[in-house]
């Protein structure tokens, strides 16, 4: 096992990583060695499949906008469960990331003048949305991994599977890392820690998020003493293109394209007649289904029910322009061509909004609230909060680049300010050997009657479908969670692949351990929660209900079992009220 | 249902073989990569592919198939003509294990020609102004910033198969795509990478590179850019 001693260790290259990286270079004048292990090739991290864009106020003499305004339209997109402190932070920083974004070479959209274009997106109630064409998140992405070239402290690990958050006395020591190239365990030891490891979509079956979506870090980070905030809200976004459930982005509507059912009607204008196809992501998609409930959506040859994006009326010039990704997408995946036929699409799992319980700044809180010394989390992986019970669009991609820039350099000023590592001590040692031998010894050279972890992702995924939809209900919760707590029991798998380099079978092994607590942590908060907000719909429950039920769910481990707690929701300008769109 | 036989040409790290998979395809939408899944999945998890995003986006999924450099998941079942599904890594690389290669000697190629904006590096992080850009300018350079860095134009290069420090489309690409960019002063310092027996004065003009790059990124016409504005001795390409 090799040793590698760090000042500061990054979590995931993703938006978030990848910008508390160049945040914490610059910060602290090139003096703190910065480690980014990345699962994935770390430009292939998934923030770049993001199509739509990022929000933020730029020009707001021209527009007629505010920092007000983009604040209150988050809180009310989040159904009130958003810490309001926290999105202050996000819409006061999110003009500046754009500016620093645009300074380091992303090739926004223009307007003629060389001011950067935006457009209208959902829930925001003027055109915000900035906007790289349709691949927003490819262009963030692959410039800031760019311009973490320029900085010779900061190294990147490709391809280095973390397994374990070390965290002892209350403070973090470090993580250790599968490198599926070399086939080789490390531990990275280091003063200060940023998680940063995006969502967990692929709890589910039908999304839209990249394979690697799959959440395990926040497993691991319960086992680590840490807590899990509102992960029972999940997201779906009402568009992805049938059978494959890869995103057609909300940007289609933003340029002002229709839903329409089997009837050729615009059956938005039953649920949300004023903001329409651009009403919130739930409201949105919950009508989609409710369309197929009652017969009036099209029937998929792989007996999906779907509805028809119709983008026809927008001509070819714009479209092209635009909204390309999505015309090629359309085309590739579903061999259809927009000009002359409406797209096919329903709701797929695109954005978990809980995640690691951190305070506004990002540092990372025990369930009683403590924080873990020198360790921080940003991006979709952790809940700061600002998405609250529902993310609007395009408020992630501002998300992780404001908390990256901002545990980026908090980060640095704190490994500053702590003295210089010692050699680690025998017993951190010992706590990363023994992970090693659980990795090489147990796992890997296992008896053949334990399940193959595929086998066990099927039935995680089922029970996902099946039981913590977008429309819940008590008693099927229930069984949801008794099967989940069934499938937990499970302590091994059968790996079949018995090698050391690029085992990608013992990889999928690692990941389905972890995203099963986690599922759980989803499952058990759901049918806690008896009311319904934002994407947590329960039929039983179908009003929201602030007298019991306006505070944040904060999971963490007790005994090997996972418990619940509340925390309160910070309100500082906008009282609740009704979420009309 | 339709059956394929899909042959992967394998290693383990001391030996290559091939072997052969039958798959049921559920559809002809399917792409290679679901199919690799598949058989991952469900006949031998002992196959190692590279992906991640199967949009097309991410680059991960780079292969030969049926004798052509491309994207496993941009290449659909009902694109290939024929019966028979051969898969194989990446030509040009070092093979790692099954369809995965090394890619990092490329991704340094790229950091050796400094992709990222060249001026007063003050003025990125101290200040809080934007540069502004003309879309005329935008479209200088927009094209050549679609690559995903997929490696498929080196796998396809004649020159790289021979010429070990030829920097090569990828890199030569991003040396074109920085420089052009409006924002960017770093022409200068580029060209003294550039102008080299390794760098743009190596390609043959084969343009394999451009016929297989799946973002139609046309690296070859990058590279030709290059060496037009070395010659006018442009202020920037
Ligand atoms: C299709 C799609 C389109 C979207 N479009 C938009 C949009 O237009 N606007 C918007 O605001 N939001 C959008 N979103 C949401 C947004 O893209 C994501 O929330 C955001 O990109 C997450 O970024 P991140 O940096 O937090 O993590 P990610 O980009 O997901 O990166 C996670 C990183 O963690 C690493 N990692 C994970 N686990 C481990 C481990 N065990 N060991 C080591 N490394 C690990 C991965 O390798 C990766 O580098 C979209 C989402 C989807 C699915
Ligand atoms: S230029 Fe094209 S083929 Fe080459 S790495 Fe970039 S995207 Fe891939
Ligand atoms: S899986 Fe991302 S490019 Fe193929």
């Amino acid at each position: 096992m090799e040793i590698l001693r760090y000042d500061l260790v990054i979590v995931g290259s993703g938006i978030a990583g990848l910008r508390a990286a160049t945040a914490a270079a610059w910060a602290s004048g090139g003096k703190i060695s910065i480690a980014i292990l990345s699962k994935i090739q770390a430009m292939r991290s998934h923030s770049l499949s993001a199509e739509g864009g990022m929000s933020a106020v730029l020009y707001p003499e021209k527009t007629n906008d505010s920092l007000e305004l983009h604040a209150y339209d988050t809180v009310k997109g989040s159904d009130f469960l958003a810490d309001q402190d926290a999105v202050q932070v996000l819409v006061e920083y999110a003009p500046k990331e754009v500016r620093y974004l645009e300074r380091i070479g992303v090739p926004w959209t223009r307007e003629p003048d060389g001011r950067i274009a935006q457009r209208p997106f959902g829930g925001m109630s003027i055109p915000r949305t900035t906007f790289a064409a349709d691949k927003t998140g490819f262009f963030i992405m692959s410039t800031l991994f760019s311009e973490t070239r320029r900085f010779d402290n900061i190294h990147i690990y490709h391809e280095h599977f973390v397994t374990k958050f070390i965290v002892e006395n209350g403070q973090f020591r470090g993580v250790t890392a599968y490198d599926l190239r070399k086939g080789e365990f490390k531990l990275f030891y280091a003063k200060a820690g940023i998680i940063a490891t995006g969502g967990a979509g692929r709890l589910y079956r039908f999304t839209t998020t990249a394979h690697s979506t799959t959440g395990e870090t926040l497993g691991y980070a319960l086992r680590a003493g840490m807590a899990i905030k509102d992960m029972e809200f999940v997201q779906w976004h009402p568009t992805a293109l049938v059978p494959s459930g890869i995103l057609v982005s909300e940007a289609a509507r933003g340029e002002g394209g229709y839903l329409i059912n089997k009837e050729g009607e615009r059956f938005m204008k039953r649920y949300a007649p004023q903001r329409m196809e651009l009403a919130p992501r739930d409201i949105v998609s919950r009508a989609i289904l409710t369309e197929c409930m009652e017969g009036r959506g099209f029937q998929h040859e792989s007996g999906m029910c779907y509805v028809g994006l119709d983008l026809r009326h927008l001509g070819e010039e714009r479209i092209n322009k635009r909204i390309p990704f999505i015309r090629e997408l359309a085309h590739k995946y579903a061999g259809i061509d927009a000009l002359s036929e409406p797209i096919p699409v329903r709701p797929a799992v695109h954005y978990t909004m809980g995640g690691i319980h951190t305070d506004t700044w990002g540092r990372v809180l025990t369930a009683d609230g403590k924080w873990i010394r020198g360790l921080w989390a940003a991006g979709e992986a952790a809940a700061v909060s600002i998405h609250g019970a529902n993310r609007l669009g395009s408020n992630s991609l501002s998300e992780c680049s404001v908390w990256g820039r901002l545990t980026g350099e908090q980060a640095a000023k704190y490994a500053m300010e702590t003295p210089a590592l010692p050699s680690p001590e025998e017993k951190l040692v010992e706590a990363a050997k023994k992970e090693e031998g659980r990795i090489f010894d147990t796992l890997l050279h296992k008896e053949v009657n334990a399940p193959s972890p595929y086998e066990v992702k099927r039935q995680l995924n089922d029970i996902m479908e099946e039981h913590f939809g977008p429309f819940r209900h008590g008693s099927a919760m229930a069984e949801g969670v008794a099967k989940l707590k069934k499938l937990r029991e499970y302590t091994s798998f059968r790996i079949a692949d018995g090698s050391r380099v690029y085992n990608q079978n013992l990889k999928d092994a690692l990941e389905i351990d972890g995203m099963i607590d986690l599922a759980l942590v989803v499952g058990l908060g759901a049918y806690a929660r008896a009311e319904s907000r934002g994407a947590h719909y329960r039929l039983d429950y179908p009003k929201r209900d602030d007298v019991s039920w306006l505070k944040h769910t904060v999971a963490y481990l007790y005994g090997g079992e996972i418990k619940l707690t509340y925390a309160p929701v910070t309100i500082t300008k906008w009282k609740p009220e009704e979420r009309k769109y | 249902m339709k059956s394929v036989v899909i042959k992967v040409k394998r290693y383990d790290g001391k030996k290559t073989w091939w072997q052969e998979y039958k798959v049921e395809a559920p559809s002809e939408k399917v792409s290679v990569l679901d199919l690799l899944v598949k058989v991952k999945e469900e006949q031998d998890p002992t196959l190692a592919v590279r992906y991640s995003c199967r949009m097309a986006i991410c680059g991960s999924c780079g292969m030969v198939i049926n004798g052509v450099p491309r994207l496993a998941c941009q290449t659909l079942l009902s694109e290939l003509k024929a019966e028979f599904i051969t898969v194989e890594p990446m030509w040009n690389h070092k093979v790692i294990k099954d369809l995965v290669v090394d890619l990092e000697p490329d991704f340094e190629k790229v950091k050796k020609v400094k992709p990222y904006i060249i001026r007063d590096i003050k003025e990125i992080y101290e200040t809080d102004k934007e540069f502004g850009q003309k879309p005329e300018e935008l479209d200088k350079y927009y094209n050549f910033a679609y690559c995903i860095q997929c490696g498929l134009c080196m796998s396809a290069c004649p020159v790289v198969a021979t010429h070990e420090r030829f920097l090569g489309p990828m890199a030569l690409n991003a040396g074109y795509r920085w420089s052009a960019d409006s924002r960017d002063q770093g022409w200068k310092e580029r060209v003294k990478i550039i102008d080299a027996e390794e760098g743009v004065w190596a390609c043959h003009l084969a343009y394999t590179c451009s016929a297989v790059c799946p973002r139609g990124v046309d690296p070859g016409f990058s590279i030709q850019l290059l060496k037009a504005a070395m010659l006018r001795k442009a202020k920037r390409p």
